[in-house]
């Protein structure tokens, strides 16, 4: 009969701990190889799981196309980002939101990307912008 | 409030950081404090010392040095954008045996002096991007 018990009180320490902790969202706006800002904030995002941040991330207007999965950026001489972002789930990495708009528009869905994604319409692309502690876009 | 500044403009391309280091000269004359200035991608190119702009327009180096001798305000210039924008400190300048290129009030480090001050602040600000 304990058990539950200690379980109960083990999850409230948790929670109250978690409330100091800030959530940040990463914003990604860029397309992956029009500027080197893309590729800036994929490292930004391995950082922070590398430091145990607690983040999300979140791809809107060109910004989806850094996920898409049929990209090769070898004759441009520089690293797949796609391939970078499909590494992120091993940090740790909440969640990755995506302009469901965003994706329509480039004719893109959920099976074309390189990460299994959640869609935002845009009221929930709103409430999720104004719940995060921190916005960091790049 | 505790701000901490995220800069992604370069001093040469529009008015991000202008709008930048003025902003942290406002935040501080209304007696906030400033965590750190992190400038990453081409917001490197702010911590230049050798860049020369024209006579005739504002200086861009001036406004952050002041922030850093008048109010010790911590800028740190991101060590993976900096190297590639030709940003090396002294410290740099000597591992990969070039000239040192920044101004001595800034510091070439990680990512992770954003993350720490972002975790520290109250409000982030990005300018740029």
């Amino acid at each position: 009969m304990q058990r539950p018990i200690v379980t109960v009180w083990s999850l409230l320490a948790v929670d109250v701990s978690e409330k100091d902790r800030k959530r940040s969202l990463v914003v990604m706006r860029q397309s992956p190889y029009g500027s080197s800002l893309s590729r800036a904030s994929v490292d930004l995002a391995l950082a922070m799981g590398a430091f145990e941040q607690d983040y999300d991330l979140l791809f809107m207007g060109p910004g989806v196309l850094q996920l898409v999965a049929a990209q090769d950026s070898e004759k441009i001489g520089v690293k797949n980002i796609g391939r970078i972002l499909s590494s992120l789930p091993l940090y740790d990495m909440e969640s990755v939101y995506v302009d469901a708009a965003a994706l329509e528009r480039y004719g893109l869905n959920e099976a074309s990307l390189v990460l299994p994604v959640k869609l935002l319409d845009d009221p929930s692309l709103r409430s999720l912008l104004n719940d995060s502690d921190h916005l960091i876009g790049c | 409030m505790n701000y901490a500044l995220l800069v992604l403009s370069s001093p040469v391309s529009g008015h991000g950081a202008r709008t930048a280091a003025h902003f942290a000269h406002s935040v501080i004359a209304r007696g906030h404090h400033i965590e750190r200035i992190f400038f990453l991608d081409e917001g490197t190119s702010n911590g230049s010392a050798v860049a020369v702009f024209p006579q005739d327009e504002a200086d861009r180096l001036e406004p952050w040095t002041n922030l850093a001798d008048d109010h010790c305000v911590e800028l740190v210039l991101c060590i993976s954008s900096a190297l590639k924008h030709s940003m090396l400190d002294e410290q740099e300048a000597e591992r990969y045996d070039r000239a040192t290129t920044t101004h001595p009030a800034f510091v070439v480090s990680g990512l992770g002096q954003l993350i720490d001050a972002a975790s520290h602040c109250d409000r982030l600000v990005t300018f740029g991007g």
